[in-house]
């Protein structure tokens, strides 16, 4: 009984983020299939889209971010992400290049909410000013705001990649990531 | 042409100037024109000739070249004309000064015009200046009159090709434009390689910021160049040269086309000059403002009529140059030099300098400076010399901070290293470069980070764009360099831009961006504190940057190195 | 009988090579089977030495030099892979991309594209530097092909073989530094060019700045190793 809370107490904990993206990484993350079970059983799951925790835990192991950061709410988050975690992976080219949320980028953001809430909508035209967070001048990849200590590129990066990069992580191998997946990958 | 024919030419032009009881020497080049010394000179000769049937004496005006001391223009030199040693030099003359200056020949020197400057003079040794300020740049016979062209007749009917290169070899002579190549050995490369037709290209493509010594020379005695091109083409065995000249130089083109036109008149450019079998010609080429034409292969593309690019060397254009031809390429005060060493020998001119730095280098004092001009000192004077004899210091009181040299591609010199005795190594191993001669002097109201912000946009500008650590490197080192001006930076900017720095200076293909992080490089090695009193503190200590200066009580002293 | 003259033995990255006088240190590397990565070269076109990729040691030479215009010389010895050019490669791609608008994912190259593919190989996960975001138009003026200088590297391959092969010289270089912009003809819009449609520069661009209308990423194999064989059969004639 007590070897058993043991072992869980020592289960590396793990959180998933989703920043600004698609959630295309997450959906390929859940691509692995079977194979979460497998590695599931190796980690606790303790902050995720996925599941239903609404606050990030004091103390994670390791976190995968989906996502640029784009907005003050985006900027905040990261921070308060690295300040509890140990070790941050920046997952999909959202989180490390940009991608597609960086497309804006030369445009600035006031071209940006006028294209989108202004001229592109029939009635009640009006930026929004409450609720919704505030933009960034620019959008940028996560490790230009903290640290990130490994970077897991593509769009998205391939089932077969998280397994191989999971398990490798699990087994304490450093996982060689530029012979498994690419920037657009 | 012969030596005979040219003797009498001096002979005339010489009599011709003493025929005058007094001469009176305006200074024409730019620097003074800018204060419209034009129209002074017309005003002297308008006094001149109503003064002399009172006075009886004949007074000859003449436009002259840069008489160096720039910043205290319009100057003008008078005097008896049989001795121009003896003659006195006014400097910040006016229209309103004309008629006493013109009564004033022959008797007492006008005291309030008189420019006390014997410790500007006092240890320069004219040689590439030697006929500036002295003659008029537009007139071949005054030239001549000072000994021109005899160093050309003297190759051409005493020496072989092969001596005139063991001459210039001897002399120590390297290259003025900045790298300090030696120039017999790039004589003799050309001269081995094979090819029916080979150039002479005068690289006067000046454009080092605070840089004009080049610009002076052509302006001030372009028949100099021409005559030091028509040595190194017989020395070379080519027939044909060609000045490439930065079309924001409209003076120096000007004189330069009439000189040309001038030398061909007297026989010294042409077919069978001074009666040999040497035929040479040398045609200008404009440069549309580019930077890095002064680059050899970029310039010999911008001859061709391509872009303005370099290209990989080897081939060096001593092989493979323009249109594929063995090409000479040098800049204007190595050509400057030749005429002299021909005539006074290699053993004269090694004489001078240093032992690995011979004869003299011609510099532009500029900055925070009293006596903003050109001077001309020997290889191995020390800096301190240069800036706080020669120069006068830096005025109004303020504290000498550091010294720039060799352009964008330089750095720059702090205090600790003034006594260093000026030469291409020295230069380098304090982690500047003599570059073509530019020298910016910097007092306590410059921020070293912002100097060196300066040249990298600078060299972001002028990069040509071919390669890319040169490209988007410069751009990017700008960028942080801004950043840090602005107290926005970390310290992961700063080594991204030490790493930047190595990148591109390894990484490039021509010397533009290969020497673009010498200034960054250069400052941090001697103000690093500045650099981190910007980061850690948003403090700017001369209070340029935008991230303000702080009092000092509210930075640790343990922090803020002095 | 003695060797023939125009034969160079050379050591690259420590093994005993050989090559003709003439022939450069990349063309011979690449003959035995080692690699150096390129993006400005292309079999078939001159050489322009730009990109920096193929940057290699020398011994007792402290410059390094671009394989593709090094000419092998007698004893040389050559080092191609060190963790200084490791390092030095790996930054000047960081440079391309962020120097202009790279997204990969939704580029018509994407999965064939050489500055992608080199980014891998070199072992490249993210980028240091700031991406500049420069805002850079996209020409589709021309009825077949699209020009999109978001994804262009400047690499001149499209204005050589548009000069050399094609002999049109529709393509250059504008402009100066990291304002460096490739145009048809005088700045005109491609298809109002003198562009003869013959689509080799489509073929020779390394990424997605040159691509033909309506096909993406898979359907978008480009074939620029047509250059060799028609330069032997135009020498052959």
């Amino acid at each position: 009984m007590s070897e058993t809370a043991g072992k869980t107490a020592s289960k590396i904990k793990v959180a998933t983020v989703w920043l600004d993206g698609c959630s295309g990484c997450h959906m390929s993350f859940l691509d692995m299939d079977e194979r979460l079970l497998e590695l599931g059983s190796q980690f606790d799951l303790v902050y995720s889209p996925l599941v239903d925790f609404k606050v990030y835990p004091e103390r994670v192991d390791v976190a995968l971010v989906e996502g640029a950061i784009s907005s003050v709410e985006d900027e905040h988050k990261i921070h308060n992400i690295r300040k509890h975690t140990k070790f941050l992976i920046a997952m999909g080219d959202c989180a490390v290049t940009g991608n597609v949320p960086s497309m804006r980028n030369p445009f600035g953001p006031e071209a940006i909410l006028d294209r989108a809430y202004e001229q592109n909508v029939a009635t009640q035209a009006q930026i929004p000013c409450v609720i919704v967070p505030a933009l960034l001048e620019k959008v940028r990849p996560v490790h230009e705001f903290v640290k990130v200590d490994m970077y897991l590129p593509g769009c998205p990066p391939s089932a077969d990649t998280f397994y191989t990069v999971l398990s490798d992580l699990l087994a304490g191998r450093t996982p060689d990531v530029a012979s498994l997946t690419r920037f657009g990958a | 042409m012969t030596s005979e024919e040219l003797l009498q030419i001096a002979e005339e032009a010489n009599a011709d100037r003493e025929a005058s009881d007094f001469e009176v020497n305006v200074c024409v080049a730019l620097g003074c024109l800018s204060q419209h010394s034009d129209k002074l000179k017309d005003t002297l000769t308008a006094e001149a000739a109503a003064a002399s049937p009172r006075t009886g004496k004949r007074c000859h005006v003449r436009g002259t070249g840069c008489m160096g001391l720039c910043a205290a223009g319009p100057l003008v030199r008078v005097g008896s004309a049989a001795d121009a040693g003896a003659q006195t030099l006014y400097a910040g003359v006016r229209e309103g000064d004309v008629k006493a200056l013109i009564e004033s020949l022959g008797g007492k020197p006008v005291e309030r015009l008189t420019a006390h400057l014997d410790q500007y003079f006092r240890g320069q040794i004219p040689i590439v200046l030697e006929n500036s300020g002295y003659i008029d740049p537009e007139k071949i016979d005054e030239y001549i009159g000072r000994d021109g062209y005899q160093a050309l007749i003297k190759a051409l009917t005493e020496m072989s090709p092969q001596t005139v290169i063991e001459q210039i070899s001897k002399s120590g002579l390297r290259g003025r434009g900045g790298g300090g190549y030696p120039t017999g050995l790039k004589w003799s490369t050309v001269a081995k390689a094979v090819g029916a037709q080979k150039y002479v290209i005068c690289n006067a493509d000046e454009g080092d910021p605070g840089a004009f010594m080049d610009r002076s020379v052509l302006e001030s005695d372009p028949q100099r160049v021409i005559e030091g091109m028509a040595i190194a083409g017989y020395a070379v065995g080519a027939s044909k040269g060609y000045i490439y000249v930065r079309a924001e130089y409209p003076l120096a083109v000007t004189r330069m086309t009439s000189s040309l036109r001038d030398a061909r008149r007297r026989g010294l450019l042409g077919n069978n000059i001074c009666g040999t079998t040497f035929a040479f010609d040398i045609e200008i080429r404009l440069g549309a403002g580019a930077f890095v034409c002064g680059e050899e292969t970029a310039l010999i593309a911008s001859i061709e009529g391509l872009r303005g690019q370099p290209r990989p060397r080897p081939p060096y254009p001593a092989v493979s140059g323009l249109w594929g031809s063995p090409t000479l390429i040098n800049n204007v005060e190595t050509f400057a030099n030749v005429a002299p060493i021909i005539r006074k020998g290699a053993e004269w001119y090694a004489s001078i300098g240093t032992e690995k730095s011979k004869g003299t280098k011609v510099f532009a004092l500029t900055g925070k400076i009293t006596n903003t001009g050109l001077v001309e000192i020997p290889m191995g004077m020390p800096l301190r010399e240069i800036i706080f004899g020669i120069g006068g210091g830096v005025p109004n009181g303020r504290k000498f901070k550091a010294v720039q040299t060799g352009g964008p591609s330089g750095g720059c010199i702090p205090e600790e290293h003034l006594d260093l005795p000026i030469s291409y190594e020295a230069l380098i191993d304090v982690g500047s470069m003599m570059g073509s001669g530019g020298m910016i002097v910097m007092d306590d109201t410059s921020c070293m980070v912002n100097v060196a912000r300066f040249f990298m946009e600078f060299c972001m500008t002028e990069s040509c764009g071919k390669c890319i650590p040169c490209r988007a490197g410069t751009a990017q080192m700008y960028q942080l360099l801004t950043k840090i001006c602005d107290g926005k930076a970390s310290h992961a900017d700063l080594d991204l831009l030490i790493d930047l720095c190595d990148v591109v200076k390894n990484t490039s293909l021509c010397g533009l961006g290969m020497t673009a992080p010498n200034p960054v490089l250069s400052t941090l090695r001697y103000f690093k504190h500045e650099y981190m009193e910007h980061i850690d503190h948003q403090h700017c200590r001369a209070g340029v940057c935008a991230c303000g200066s702080k009092p000092l009580s509210e930075l640790s002293q343990a922090e803020v190195p002095a | 009988m003695s060797a023939p003259v125009d034969v160079k033995t050379l050591v690259i990255d420590g093994v005993n090579v050989s090559g003709s006088a003439g022939q450069t240190v990349l063309e011979v590397a690449r003959e035995n089977n080692i690699s150096i990565p390129t993006l400005c070269h292309l079999d078939g076109l001159s050489e322009v030495g730009a990109c920096r990729m193929c940057l290699v040691e020398v011994k007792n030479s402290p410059k390094l030099f671009p394989s593709c215009v090094l000419k092998v010389e007698e004893g040389m010895e050559v080092t191609t892979a060190s963790d200084r050019l490791k390092h030095y490669r790996q930054t000047i791609l960081e440079l391309f991309f962020a120097e202009r608008n790279h997204i990969c994912s939704v580029c018509v190259a994407n999965g064939h594209c050489e500055l992608q593919s080199t980014a891998q190989s070199q072992g490249l996960t993210h980028v240091r530097l700031p991406y500049r975001n420069p805002k850079l138009d996209v020409d589709a003026s021309h009825e077949r092909f699209v020009l999109d200088h978001n994804r262009c590297i400047l690499c001149t391959r499209c204005v050589r073989v548009c000069a050399e092969i094609e002999g049109a010289h529709v393509w250059d270089i504008m402009g100066r530094g990291i304002d460096s912009m490739l145009i048809a003809d005088l700045h005109q819009p491609w298809g109002e060019s003198s562009c003869t449609r013959c689509g080799k520069c489509v073929q020779v661009c390394p990424t997605g700045a040159l691509s033909e209308k309506s096909k993406f990423g898979a359907e978008h194999p480009k074939h620029p190793e047509f250059l060799p064989y028609l330069n032997m059969m135009r020498e052959g004639q």
